[in-house]
């Protein structure tokens, strides 16, 4: 648990370099062109949006404006969950009664490992290698603080795209981001209805926030530097629309098992599938590729589990 | 994602235009690197990320500059410090913690370094220099305004961190953690002058708007941009936490005077009986003479009230401490802090099955003098005594209370047999109240106190929900404490005696003299 900050940076830092080389020898480029990015903001495409996702957000605009249908194709697929479902840790939420009558009669649960039908929900995917030019990020993202806890847990944004929190609860929240390739923020909502906007200038997947006040809010936001992203659905469904035709390489992001990727050809016109599987056997288990983030049962700590 | 050392200075070419401008910086940062190899790299280490040799007995860890994360800045929340932010910390240390001030450097050293520290990080020379915020201006204090400020306290709900006392044991104060992960207190705001970023009522207003990046104080920016208080409220506020206590440390005095009681002694720790006597404030360092030692002490100091009827001596002790140890819900603080400091060779408490510690330390206090009236200035040794010349102790921890005990150094403390200290100890909102009594003098082994003659007095105190135990402690150097005889027999009678006297002596004289004339 001590190295779970420095644990946490050297995951991040080690996704960095895994997820984008071209990210790696671009990064100067980019930031050299943030403030276009920022000022070009009224066009473009902001994020996948999320089949079937329950009380996903990511609702971001397709990127319609800009993109000539003959050229773009669909990627769509599932994160498969196989074997036994691990039960989920309760939340204590004693010391907020507000927010933990807002649960059933078991009461709030953690929320890392959420199945539904053979389908695995908030799993991050994005096109890590193949992408060259991107729509500028349009539209807001949300994230909200209901009950205690953030909605959605894990939130896709584009590089530049505004970030919309807003806190539901008539309680004191602070929205801590903690990133290391970006400059975070730590804002405090002590009453519902206060809205704070942030951005991140540039890709990290991914950046953990959490609420000082209340140990066990923990949310994950994926910063890519385009609009092909999407988060699973509670059935572990997703869907990306207005790729560009090509060969992509797909990372699947999950705070419980690590990173995954696949290689996907897009055709215009087409719909490409890319499926993720994972399964009851990965739970503490070596993840499969990747340095994985993990969070500890009912403590909400974060170790990395380390595969090489 | 650390950026190579010179990284910076590479950013400073491609940002700053001028070879000349160019050439000034690079000469700039190889000069703020001596004096960062000299000073800074012990603690912050040589490639800026906080990890130098003595930075794992540190809480909270010096800064690690790679990542930028400043605390003291005058930019809002996630942003850039200015050079004067940095220039500040530098100039003005951050009370609280290990970082002192340096006033040694000069100010060209000091601008060398902060163009080097800036050098560790690539998020310096991004985009456009950092802007402070615009803090708007103080509409004054005075007692409206700490009322309006008391309120805003709440409204803000700085007490689900700081405490409804200010004194940092909010119900969340547990669960803190910085950006590493590592354990952080809410701040004590009734020990102004151990805020990091300064005791004035602008620097709070400051470190409210902007935060304090890198621990859990988030920036009250949008709450007051989205009307949950006013602008001018949060000036208020400050004015109120400006009012929680002093805001330098208490002057150091060297004696504690215990006056003669009128119309008796307070019976306990209570509020009233002790209003209106003097309180007197040591400030408590780590142990860090014997191992283990202590480099991040919980205590950092306490007031001492005294006073006396010539029958009986009653002293009244009071220190912060937002933990009532044992108390489960620091188990997880407790954890944290055995495996977030070196502890210097001690054992880290183990956890049970469910992850509970097994065992949970209580807090405690110790009062040291010695068995006898030392002879000018010869005292025994200040960390309880040693084999050759032991203290006398009054014990108290918040399991087994009040007691009194021989100590023989630090490991070797022993109760006595006859103990006739009395007392008791209550916490309340973050703060221990411990009430002291014991006849002046004593039949059996202790020291006997003597009206008029001071007498050495030294301190040690624990907090056990930080894993203090043994010499893992905060102690102090010897005072004196000096109970002061009845103020008549000073005042009132000395003056009437020598005016008896002289009247007697006159008289004599008088007589005298008629006697010889006489005579003769």
């Amino acid at each position: 648990m001590k190295q779970r900050g420095r644990a946490l940076n050297s995951h991040l830092r080690n996704s960095f370099w895994y997820g984008g080389k071209s990210m790696r020898s671009h990064f100067w480029n980019r930031s050299a062109a943030l403030l276009a990015v920022v000022a070009m903001a009224a066009c473009g495409g902001g994020g996948g949006s999320s089949e079937g996702a329950a009380d996903d957000a990511g609702e971001a605009a397709p990127a319609a404006a800009a993109v000539d249908p003959s050229t773009v194709g669909t990627i769509s697929g599932m994160a498969n969950f196989g074997g036994m479902v691990p039960t989920m840790e309760a939340i204590d939420m004693s010391a907020e009664a507000d927010c933990a009558a807002g649960y059933g009669a078991d009461g709030p649960m953690a929320q890392n490992v959420l199945v539904s039908n053979g389908g695995l929900a908030n799993v991050f995917v994005y096109l890590s290698e193949g992408v060259s030019g991107a729509p500028a990020a349009s539209g807001a993202a949300e994230l909200d603080q209901v009950n205690c806890r953030y909605t959605p847990h894990v939130l896709g944004v584009q590089s530049g795209q505004d970030i919309e929190i807003s806190n539901s609860d008539n309680l004191l929240h602070n929205i801590n981001a903690t990133p290391t390739e970006n400059r975070g923020f730590n804002i405090s909502q002590p009453r519902a209805g206060i809205t704070s906007t942030q951005r991140f200038q540039v890709a990290e997947v991914m950046v953990p926030v959490r609420c000082d006040v209340h140990g066990w809010m923990q949310a994950y936001i994926g910063v890519v530097d385009h609009p092909y992203f999407a988060v699973t659905g509670a059935d572990g469904s997703y869907s990306i629309a207005n790729v560009p035709a090509g060969d992509y390489t797909m990372t699947a992001w999950h705070e419980e098992f690590g990173t995954m990727t696949a290689s996907v050809t897009v055709t215009a016109g087409g719909t490409a599938m890319a499926s993720f599987d994972y399964s009851g056997e990965m739970m503490g288990a070596d993840v499969p590729m990747g340095d994985a983030l993990v969070l500890e049962h009912g403590t909400n700590r974060i170790r990395v589990e380390r595969t090489q | 994602m650390r950026a190579p050392r010179g990284t910076g200075i590479v950013l400073l070419v491609l940002f700053a235009g001028t070879p000349s401008a160019l050439a000034g910086q690079e000469d700039a940062a190889a000069a703020g690197k001596v004096v960062y190899d000299r000073w800074c790299a012990e603690c912050h280490g040589e490639t800026g990320q906080g990890d130098g040799s003595a930075a794992a007995s540190m809480l909270p860890r010096p800064r690690d500059f790679t990542q930028a994360l400043y605390q003291i800045r005058t930019t809002g929340s996630g942003q850039l410090p200015t050079d004067a932010d940095i220039r500040f910390a530098i100039e003005n240390g951050l009370p609280g913690t290990t970082m002192p001030g340096w006033p040694n450097l000069t100010d060209g050293e000091i601008d060398d370094l902060i163009v080097y520290l800036k050098s560790f990080s690539r998020f310096f020379g991004q985009g456009p220099a950092p802007e402070p915020l615009d803090f708007g201006s103080d509409p004054g204090g005075g007692p409206a305004a700490v009322e309006a400020g008391a309120a805003a306290y709440l409204t803000m709900l700085c007490e689900e961190c700081h405490g409804l006392s200010g004194r940092g044991d909010g119900t969340s104060a547990p669960t803190l953690e910085d950006w590493r992960g590592l354990p952080i207190r809410a701040a004590d705001l009734t020990e102004a002058w151990v805020l990091n970023g300064g005791s004035s009522v602008e620097d709070m207003h400051t470190r409210m708007l902007t935060g304090l990046d890198g621990t859990p104080m988030p920036s009250a920016i949008d709450a007051m941009n989205s009307g949950v208080v006013s602008p001018d409220e949060v000036w208020q506020l400050a004015h109120y936490l400006a009012s929680l206590g002093p805001r330098e440390m208490p002057p150091l005095r060297d004696v504690i005077r215990v006056g003669r009681a009128e119309g008796g002694l307070p019976a306990d720790g209570g509020e009233e009986a002790w209003a209106g006597v003097e309180a007197f404030y040591f400030p408590l360092s780590g142990q860090v003479v014997q191992l283990p030692r202590n480099f991040a002490p919980a205590v950092d100091g306490l007031w001492v009230q005294g006073l006396h009827d010539g029958n009986d001596i009653a002293l009244r002790v009071q220190w912060n401490d937002p933990s009532n140890s044992p108390d489960p819900n620091w188990d997880e603080w407790q954890n944290k802090i055995t495996t977030a400091l070196d502890l210097d060779g001690a054992e880290p408490i183990a956890l049970d099955s469910v992850g509970a510690p097994t065992s949970r330390p209580p807090d405690a206090v110790l009062l040291q003098f010695p068995f006898e009236p030392p002879e000018g200035t010869d005292r025994p040794y200040f960390l309880m005594g040693d084999a050759r010349e032991p203290v006398y102790l009054w014990t108290w921890d918040s399991e087994t209370g009040v007691g009194a005990g021989r100590g023989r150094g630090l490991d070797s403390v022993e109760p006595l047999a006859e103990d006739p200290v009395a007392g008791e100890a209550t916490w309340e909102e973050g703060r221990w109240t411990l009430y002291l009594r014991r006849s002046i003098e004593i039949e059996s082994d202790g020291l006997d106190f003597a009206e008029g003659t001071p007498t050495p007095i030294a301190f040690q105190a624990w907090d056990g929900s930080s894993a203090e135990v043994g010499k893992r402690s905060s102690v102090s150097t010897w005072y004196y404490i000096l109970l002061e005889p009845p103020a008549s027999s000073t005042v009132v009678v000395t003056p009437l005696l020598a005016m008896l006297l002289t009247g007697a002596f006159g008289l004599v004289l008088v007589r005298r003299a008629q006697d010889r004339r006489r005579d003769g």
